[in-house]
């Protein structure tokens, strides 16, 4: 059942209005059934590890916060027998358990995601044939990470585990973020998911505006561009030079329709239900520099990678020592880099990994991590130049500079994610500035992509319409938020999308004019 | 307050209202025409301009009978009233479930079903599929129709709303198209689509040899469902196999045998005219468009006269010429067809 | 807190830190900065800071880190 199939708009709309329908303290349980509806029809063959997943975190979970609270009964027993030193041993004795607990845990967990989504490509690397095609289950990188995610808050104590097996099952496969997240964090999904929340008219119209935006991204922007898109890369051998440049731009338009519009086609039906997962986006494309880029765009796995791997391996022990030799032995410059810059490394490599097994992953993922480190490594000349040019680093034009050049060199290292074939990509971006076929392009080969001039001028609106309302958007208050106060609005709103969608979507058998030619029937 | 609410309610209405008045308006315009080039995409529509005629005959089959019975010359040579639903590549569901709309309507004497397309057990082709169903009337028919009707790649949705299937045709929009917006007037003949042009056959070229000689079992039990349909309502069903046979679109004999026995059993009559060519007076050098495949309209009259004479003759089928009101009708449908077929010979 | 202030000023040396001043706005104290300083104040305070513990609120003025040392400390 994809986002865009009208059984799954069918299933939405079901699952919403039954969820008002049912009282209020049983309204999460209309969640948890519609969820497994969802991932029945995703492929029942997914279903074991799904739960599998979920039967580990409720345990681990439990197992966890068993320790946390024979810790705290022990330590109030005890109150005024222990010395402080005594307190200390008691709490890193249980914490040291619950981390032997916690990483039992994970290796079930992210085992699972580790064996089906890596095996392939690890026996890969060893031999070329007999390489185990494994089922890859619907979005298991996102509900792996959320719910490893939560078991490390309840490790630190951060968030009590839940008693209910049912209510982590909610937890780990809420639907509407079960194929292409946000990753949300359990303290602040999951008492929304619980919570029985009222009908709110409001919540309806806001989250049906979103959804329906999210369409209008994902079917008359995202997909259309995707046509040329798929034609560049298929003939990606004669088309080199200004057709990279193309793909680029094609491509950063096909991922942030694709992403940003699923997205908000999840968080829009969250929305009718009351439900408010974390933000993903946050206008990613104004960004003036990659770190700003990365705070922008995929927020949710950012902050996972962040509070998750990077803060805690900058900070473990075995780092904490070589921070100290290092100062010790290279001096304090590059002693203190070290550390730090080892963890962003092993971060950005699982960042890498984690979209996908296969070397472009990789070098993405490493080749943003070194765009971060050189930028970070050139702040002093950059600070140089502020103080240099205070007037000109201030003024509008600068900043449009600034978040072209991001914007382009995103988009430059995300082609990797479309050619698929990291020697042959830097051989095409080297193409970039060998081949000057821009006349070529402008004569004509633009037409020759799969797209005609009308289809041009629906993704030139479309990408239009999506400035103007990311312009509109940048006030307190969300857009949607100020439009569906406006009920008679909202509805000419929501109806002017079902007409635009319908008609300059990408969608279905593409009519052919050739499949009608009369033969001999 | 309340005013207010009340206000936004009717404001509310109103836009829904207006979008799917605006969503059926693009529906129509956006639907292909037919009109100029593939007009067997017409056929089906034709049938509703003139259910108020009585008929006595109804054609159901493939072009085998849409391109080979032409129901002016059955009028006026026998005073015979008939109608052809017949499409391109109509499949056997498609020609029973056509049978089952035009019940909706009348009740004719004889259906006469042509037996080509019983060799396709399985639903064919997207274009031809469309072509033949989407104007159809809607009914709890026509979903059965399409249900069994729509191949793999195809979404049931796109037949009850087939802006769904037509949405990029904005792109390829003509002066057709808003010519024909509200014009619904007959490109057929009662269904009989007009070719003069001629091409001799030229080849005797049998067709290849099969693997599988039985024709399909899923198609052979629409056809036993179509017979007792047309038992309930009394009506006679005959089966014909129009005289064309070329090689790529073969009768081969082992078929023939199926459904010889096959009507045997069931006390059908059925005509192969492939060994009556001669008899009716077929020249397949003159009476044919595409080399032998289809017959032009020389060749459907001829085998018009010779298939009329049978109905009168071993199915009783009245003279209705003593009828004012359907001759008038009728004199009206003979004078266009006339004209249709000067102008296209000149 | 003297202790800590000398932590700190050894980051940068040349800096004059204040209690209240803000590290992070001002861009005193940077991710490069947050290991080292938690390497020291973990060797000198005996507490471990956990990673969990890495916010802006705890990090944005001398005077915040102490009181996360404290807090720490604190069984």
């Amino acid at each position: 059942m994809r986002f865009t199939s009208l059984a799954f708009l069918a299933f939405a709309a079901l699952t919403v209005l039954l969820y008002y329908l049912f009282p209020k303290a049983k309204r999460w349980w209309v969640l948890l059934v519609a969820d497994y509806v969802f991932y029945f029809f995703a492929g029942k063959e997914f279903l074991p590890f799904i739960l599998f997943t979920t039967l580990v975190t409720y345990s681990f979970a439990r197992w966890m916060q068993a320790l946390t609270d024979r810790e705290s009964r022990y330590l109030e027993e005890h109150r005024d027998s222990l010395s402080k030193e005594e307190r200390k041993a008691v709490r890193s004795k249980y914490k040291t358990h619950r981390r032997w607990v916690l990483v039992s845990g994970a290796i079930l967990g992210f085992g699972m995601l580790a064996i089906l989504k890596y095996t392939g490509f690890i026996v890969s690397i060893f031999r070329s044939s007999g390489i185990p095609n494994l089922i890859l289950p619907l979005g298991i990188s996102f509900y792996t990470f959320q719910s490893m995610g939560y078991l490390i808050d309840v490790s630190r104590g951060k968030v009590a585990a839940e008693r209910n097996f049912f209510k982590t099952a909610l937890f780990v496969s809420f639907f509407p973020q079960l194929v292409q997240g946000p990753i949300s964090r359990f303290a602040d999904l999951e008492p929304q998911l619980i919570e029985g929340h009222p009908f709110d008219s409001f919540n309806l119209r806001a989250g049906l505006l979103r959804a329906a935006y999210g369409y209008f991204k994902k079917m008359v922007v995202a997909d259309t561009a995707m046509i040329a898109v798929q034609t560049l890369a298929a003939r990606s051998d004669e088309l080199t030079g200004g057709y990279v440049v193309l793909l680029i731009l094609l491509y950063s338009v096909v991922i942030y329709g694709d992403f940003t519009g699923g997205i908000d086609i999840a968080l829009g039906i969250a929305e009718m239900l009351g439900i408010h997962p974390a933000e993903n986006f946050n206008r990613p494309f104004s960004s003036r520099s990659v770190k700003e880029y990365w705070n922008r765009w995929h927020i949710t796995m950012g902050s996972w990678f962040t509070d998750y791997v990077f803060y805690p391996l900058s900070v473990s022990i075995p780092m904490q020592k070589l921070s100290k030799w290092s100062r010790a032995h290279l001096g304090q410059a590059l002693g203190k880099r070290i550390p730090v810059y080892l963890a962003t490394i092993f971060t950005w490599f699982l960042t890498g990994l984690w979209h996908g097994a296969g070397w472009n992953f990789i070098v993405w993922g490493l080749l943003n991590c070194l765009l971060l480190l050189v930028s970070q490594e050139l702040k002093p000349l950059w600070s140089l130049w502020q103080t240099k040019f205070p007037k000109l680093c201030a003024s509008t034009p600068w900043h449009l500079w600034q978040a072209t050049r991001t914007f382009l060199l995103m988009g430059l290292i995300r082609s990797l994610d479309v050619y698929r074939n990291v020697p042959k990509t830097f051989r095409l971006w080297g193409t970039i500035f060998s081949t000057f076929n821009w006349g070529e392009i402008f004569s004509g080969g633009w037409l020759r992509l799969g797209l005609g001039i009308a289809d041009y001028a629906v993704l030139a609106g479309g990408i239009l319409i999506i400035f103007l309302v990311s312009q509109l958007g940048k006030a307190e208050t969300p857009l949607r938020e100020r439009t569906a106060k406006k009920p008679v609005l909202t509805v000419f709103l929501l109806g002017a999308f079902v007409c635009v969608i319908l008609i300059f979507g990408t969608y279905g058998i593409g009519y052919n004019a050739g499949d009608f030619i009369y033969r001999t029937f | 307050m309340k005013q207010i609410q009340l206000k936004r309610w009717l404001a509310a209405a109103a836009i829904l209202i207006l979008l799917a008045l605006l969503l059926c308006a693009l529906n129509r315009l956006l639907l292909p025409k037919y009109r100029s080039g593939n007009t067997e995409g017409r056929l089906t529509a034709d049938y509703y301009t003139d259910v108020k005629t009585r008929h006595q005959v109804l054609f159901l089959g493939d072009c085998e009978v849409y391109e080979s019975f032409t129901p002016p010359t059955l009028w006026e040579e026998y005073g015979i009233s008939s109608y052809i639903r017949g499409n391109a590549q109509q499949l056997v569901w498609q020609s029973y479930y056509l049978l089952e709309d035009t019940l909706r309507y009348e009740t004719p004497e004889v259906v006469v079903f042509n037996v080509y397309a019983l060799k396709y057990g399985t639903p064919q082709n997207e274009a031809y599929n469309r072509m033949t169903l989407d104007s159809m009337k809607f009914s709890p028919v026509k979903l059965s129709a399409i249900r069994a009707s729509i191949t793999e790649e195809e979404s049931f949705a796109s037949y009850l709303f087939p802006l769904l299937r037509f949405h990029s045709r904005w792109k390829e929009l003509t002066q057709d198209d808003f010519t024909y917006l509200f014009d619904s007037s007959p490109v057929s003949h009662n269904g009989y689509l007009m070719k003069t042009g001629v091409e001799p056959m030229t080849s005797s070229r049998a067709g290849s040899p099969l693997t599988d000689y039985s024709l399909p079992v899923s198609s052979m039990e629409y056809l036993e469902k179509m017979r007792l349909l047309c038992l309930k309502n009394g009506i006679e069903l005959i089966l014909v196999k129009s005289p064309t046979n070329s090689w790529g679109y073969w009768w081969y004999d082992e078929w023939d045998a199926q459904i010889n026995d096959y009507a045997a059993k069931n006390g059908l009559s059925y005509y192969n005219f492939i060994p009556e060519a001669e008899k009716i007076g077929l020249d397949f050098t003159t009476d044919t468009y595409d080399a032998g495949v289809h017959l032009n309209v020389s060749g459907a009259e001829k085998l018009t006269s010779y298939f009329g004479k049978i109905l009168r003759e071993n199915h009783g089928l009245e003279d209705l010429r003593f009828d004012s009101g359907l001759s008038a009708v009728w004199q009206e449908k003979v004078v266009r067809y006339q004209q249709e077929k000067e102008g296209l010979l000149k | 807190m003297e202790q800590l202030l000398e932590i700190l000023e050894n980051l940068h040396p040349g800096m004059n830190i204040g209690e209240n001043d803000d590290l992070i706005g001002s861009g005193l104290l940077d991710s490069l900065d947050i290991v080292t300083l938690i390497t020291e104040i973990n060797s000198t305070f005996d507490v471990n800071i956990p990673a969990e513990e890495i916010l802006p609120e705890n990090f944005c003025s001398a005077k915040a880190i102490y009181a996360l040392i404290q807090r720490l400390d604190e069984v």
